[in-house]
């Protein structure tokens, strides 16, 4: 069983972040990794990113946005609850080195994921300049850590009710204007459109860009197959060739279509769910 | 010898196939202690048993089929026990057909005695009664061994050196031990109950079981030595799905067997939504190959509620290479077989599902490299065929997760583990292989025949050095 021994909620309650106690996966994590969770005996296999790590405490952090049953089950757990499994640290590493001027940018839960990779560029001794957006205002999510983990950090909102009135790649664009020949490396993560623009934008201009995919996986260790996302035209295993890959190389259309695959199941997991709540 | 001929094979009572096409329930529903003793005395006690040429692990066949003729069931269990730690498991799953069966003398002129149905009686009547002693475990030794993987090759391993007195502990990365036996093979066929049983069993006997470990991920192999493990066995089996790599594969609705069969029988998608995975209900359902695990599948579909389920493969009916019994209870369930056909192409809607399958029509050439005949594909045969969900059964590679992070293992050209046939001992000191990872995939037998045999060789190698 994997003790949580911290719990916050965030943007409105959307956004949960629980901190679980896992000393052996903490020891071996590495920015960019994932582990998959189980809640109970009854529960699916979800993919999370860990956004932080503790090895004197022995614990995880993972943030997770409330999409559907299984998200909406995790909000459930309280403090001293616990997961039945949490397998990992699962997928590679983002290979964190010195390069010059690197661009992070995330959107929405995607931020969790940025997070660690952010302070770990800057630690590699890179200059980061950072932008992280969000629909409105009150679900924009670790913008203090964020800036404590960058050089400059702009924030965007969709519908302007802080920082930037825009999209994150309208910021991106401007930078790369700006300074297109300096700029080493762009990281992009959150939903998968923002993923698509992100990499769209840097493609014009040249510009190396990560990205880290979402697909719907099952075990993680590369035995199942269900993760497969196109990249270069080959097919590739998100849990153990990624979750990172090359954004200008990436087929974000078919992932889009794919993670559609159960959509009509999930609802009527959901309905089920919350009416055994009420 | 004209006594034992006279008494007709006893056939396994079943439930009927309209009715299980609808449940998940074990398709056969086992002897009743009469019909075990009765098929027991059809066996004519050779003195030079060829059934016994025919078990990978050498059961002594005639020896257990005597107890049971003599209604002693639990003399019966220790006497499989000797070569076989799982007969519940292989009395239901092993080709029976090739194996110990195949050779049965009575097979020459009638049908061979139902080694396989006998020694799944006997070992369903321990476990609901459990009255034999198992076996006496030796002094500990103070030396640590870890296995990993907990399918049937590790599972053997780690009951064979727990009775030496060793202290061992299976690494599995799943939420659930069982390897293949769980995660693969459908309740219908093989109730994880019992594989659940043998494992606490094992358990009881002092096994230590550490779920949810992904050995490469969290601990290295060298990791494992570090923190004082003496000897190392890896049996993590042959799990990397193998598509077909033709146009239109990724669309929603095509799945490995693996992730189909994972979804149904592990996460047990079929009790959606009570439990919460789902996985895609296809009304016209097509699996592609022809093995136990398409097998597998294509009942599978049936019993999620799939209207029609075919079976694609491109050679004839003569190659299918799964067991006689499966193929036999999926024609009874209604599963339509497709044989000489291979596709090339699956179409797709505006929503990224599949709608279909194009193909090609086939007939055999020349033998290929492994000897049967090559399918060739045949000019202007193009076919469509309809399907909501289709399963892609055609085979397993190695998984490099773990082999990739060992250094000094080494590996043949198509990733699988070099390991000594006759010891299991790979090219890395203290390490040993065995099961679907060494052979590719094989049987659960072979897998654990491979592991007694490297429980011997690490048993000496403790004792007395590599
Ligand atoms: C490697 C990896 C790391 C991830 N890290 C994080 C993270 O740090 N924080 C976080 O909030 N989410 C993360 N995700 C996504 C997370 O796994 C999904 O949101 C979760 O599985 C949804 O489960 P559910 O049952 O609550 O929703 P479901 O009912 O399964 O799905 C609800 C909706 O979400 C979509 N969806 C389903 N599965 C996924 C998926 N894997 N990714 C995106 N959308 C999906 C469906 O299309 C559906 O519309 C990650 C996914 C992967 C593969
Ligand atoms: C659907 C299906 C039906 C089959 N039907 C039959 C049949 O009827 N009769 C028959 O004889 N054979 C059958 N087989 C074949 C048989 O199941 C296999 O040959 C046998 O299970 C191989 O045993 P194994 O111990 O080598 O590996 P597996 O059973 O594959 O077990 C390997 C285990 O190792 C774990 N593992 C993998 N990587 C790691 C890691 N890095 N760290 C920790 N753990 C890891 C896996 O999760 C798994 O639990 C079938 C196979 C399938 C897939
Ligand atoms: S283990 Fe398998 S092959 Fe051997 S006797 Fe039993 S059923 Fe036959
Ligand atoms: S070959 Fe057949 S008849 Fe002879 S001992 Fe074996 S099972 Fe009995
Ligand atoms: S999740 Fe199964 S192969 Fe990646």
């Amino acid at each position: 069983m994997f003790k949580i021994i911290n719990r916050e909620e965030m943007a409105e309650g959307t956004v949960i972040l629980n901190e679980i106690e896992a000393p052996l996966i903490a020891k071996k994590a590495r920015p960019g990794q994932f582990v998959i969770l189980k809640a109970n005996d009854t529960g699916e296999r979800i993919p999370l990113t860990m956004a932080d790590t503790n090895t004197e405490k022995g614990t995880i952090t993972i943030i997770f946005m409330v999409v559907g049953k299984s998200t909406a089950l995790f909000k459930t757990l309280l403090v001293g609850d616990a997961y039945q499994d949490v397998i990992g640290p699962l997928g590679k590493p983002t290979h964190l080195e010195k390069l010059g001027d690197v661009i992070c940018v995330g959107g929405g839960t995607g931020i969790a994921v940025l997070h660690p990779i952010t302070r770990g560029l800057k630690q590699a001794g890179n200059h980061v300049t950072a932008i992280i957006g969000s629909r409105n205002k009150d679900l924009l999510i670790l913008e203090d850590k964020m800036r404590a983990a960058s050089h400059e950090l702009h924030v965007c909102t969709d519908d302007g009710s802080y920082g930037h009135k825009g999209f994150v790649t309208d910021v991106l664009k401007k930078i790369l204007n700006e300074k297109k020949d300096q700029i080493k490396l762009v990281v992009g993560i959150g939903p998968v459109p923002m993923m698509k623009f992100v990499s769209l934008v840097t493609k014009e201009f040249n510009v190396k860009t990560l990205v880290s995919l979402n697909p719907i996986m099952i075990d993680g260790t590369g035995m199942c197959g269900g993760c497969r996302v196109s990249v270069g035209g080959k097919n590739k295993f998100a849990c153990v060739d990624g979750p990172e890959f090359d954004g200008h190389a990436v087929d974000f259309d078919e992932l889009s279509l794919r993670l559609q695959a159960y959509q009509e199941d999930e609802r009527q997991c959901y309905d089920h769910f919350c009416k055994c709540q009420d | 010898m004209a006594k034992n001929e006279k008494i007709q094979r006893q056939q396994m009572p079943e439930q009927a196939p309209l009715v299980r096409k609808n449940n998940f329930n074990e398709v056969p529903k086992g002897y009743t202690a009469e019909m075990a003793i009765q098929e027991a005395k059809r066996c004519m006690q050779c003195k030079k048993p060829a059934c016994v040429e025919g078990c990978p692990v050498g059961v002594d066949i005639p020896g257990f089929i005597k107890h049971v003729s003599n209604g002693d069931f639990t003399k019966a269990i220790s006497k499989l026990w000797e070569k076989n730690s799982l007969p519940a498991v292989c009395g239901r799953v092993c080709p029976q057909e090739n194996q110990c069966e195949g050779k049965c003398i009575l097979g020459k002129k009638g049908e061979p005695v139902a080694i396989g149905n006998l020694e799944r009686f006997v070992a369903d009547y321990e476990r609901e009664k459990q009255l034999a002693t198992r076996p006496e475990k030796a002094e500990p030794t103070g030396k640590k061994v870890a296995v990993v993987g907990s399918g049937p090759a590790g599972l053997t391993v780690a009951g064979d050196l727990v009775l030496k007195g060793h202290d061992v502990t299976i690494y599995e990365a799943f939420h659930k031990p069982g390897g293949v036996l769980v995660y693969g093979i459908p309740e219908f066929r093989l109730p994880k109950e019992i594989v659940f049983s043998e494992v606490s069993g094992l358990e009881k006997m002092g096994v230590n079981v550490q779920l949810n470990t992904v050995v490469g991920r969290i601990v290295s192999i060298d990791e494992l030595f570090e923190q004082g493990y003496e000897a190392v066995f890896i049996a993590v089996g042959a799990g990397l799905p193998t598509f077909l790599n033709i146009p239109g594969e990724n669309l929603i609705g095509i799945l490995s067997a693996n992730e189909y069969l994972t979804r149904a029988n592990l996460m047990k998608a079929y009790l959606f939504p009570k439990y919460d995975t789902p996985v895609v209900r296809g009304k016209k359902v097509i699996t592609i190959g022809a093995g136990n695990v398409a097998m597998d599948a294509a009942r599978t579909a049936l019993r999620l509620g799939a209207e029609t389920s075919t079976i694609v493969y491109r050679r004839s009916r003569e190659e299918v290479p799964a067991r006689q019994a499966e193929v036999h209870h999926a024609e009874q369930e209604g599963v339509k077989f497709h044989f000489l056909t291979g596709p090339t192409k699956f179409l797709g809607n505006d929503k990224g599902r599949v709608v279909g399958m194009e193909g090609l029509k086939m007939v055999l050439g020349e033998p290929d490299a492994s000897g049967r005949r090559r399918p060739v594909p045949m000019k202007n045969s193009e076919f469509e065929l309809e399907c909501d969900l289709a399963i892609i059964a055609v085979g397993a590679g190695a998984n490099p997760l773990l082999t990739q992070s060992t250094e000094g293992l080494s590996l043949n050209k198509w990733g699988y583990i070099i390991a000594d046939p006759e010891t299991g001992k790979t090219s890395k000191k203290g390490v040993w292989a065995g099961g679907d990872i060494v052979t590719g995939s094989a049987t659960v037998i072979l897998a654990m025949g491979a592991g007694r045999q490297a429980a011997d060789s690490i048993h000496q190698y403790l004792s007395w050095g590599w």
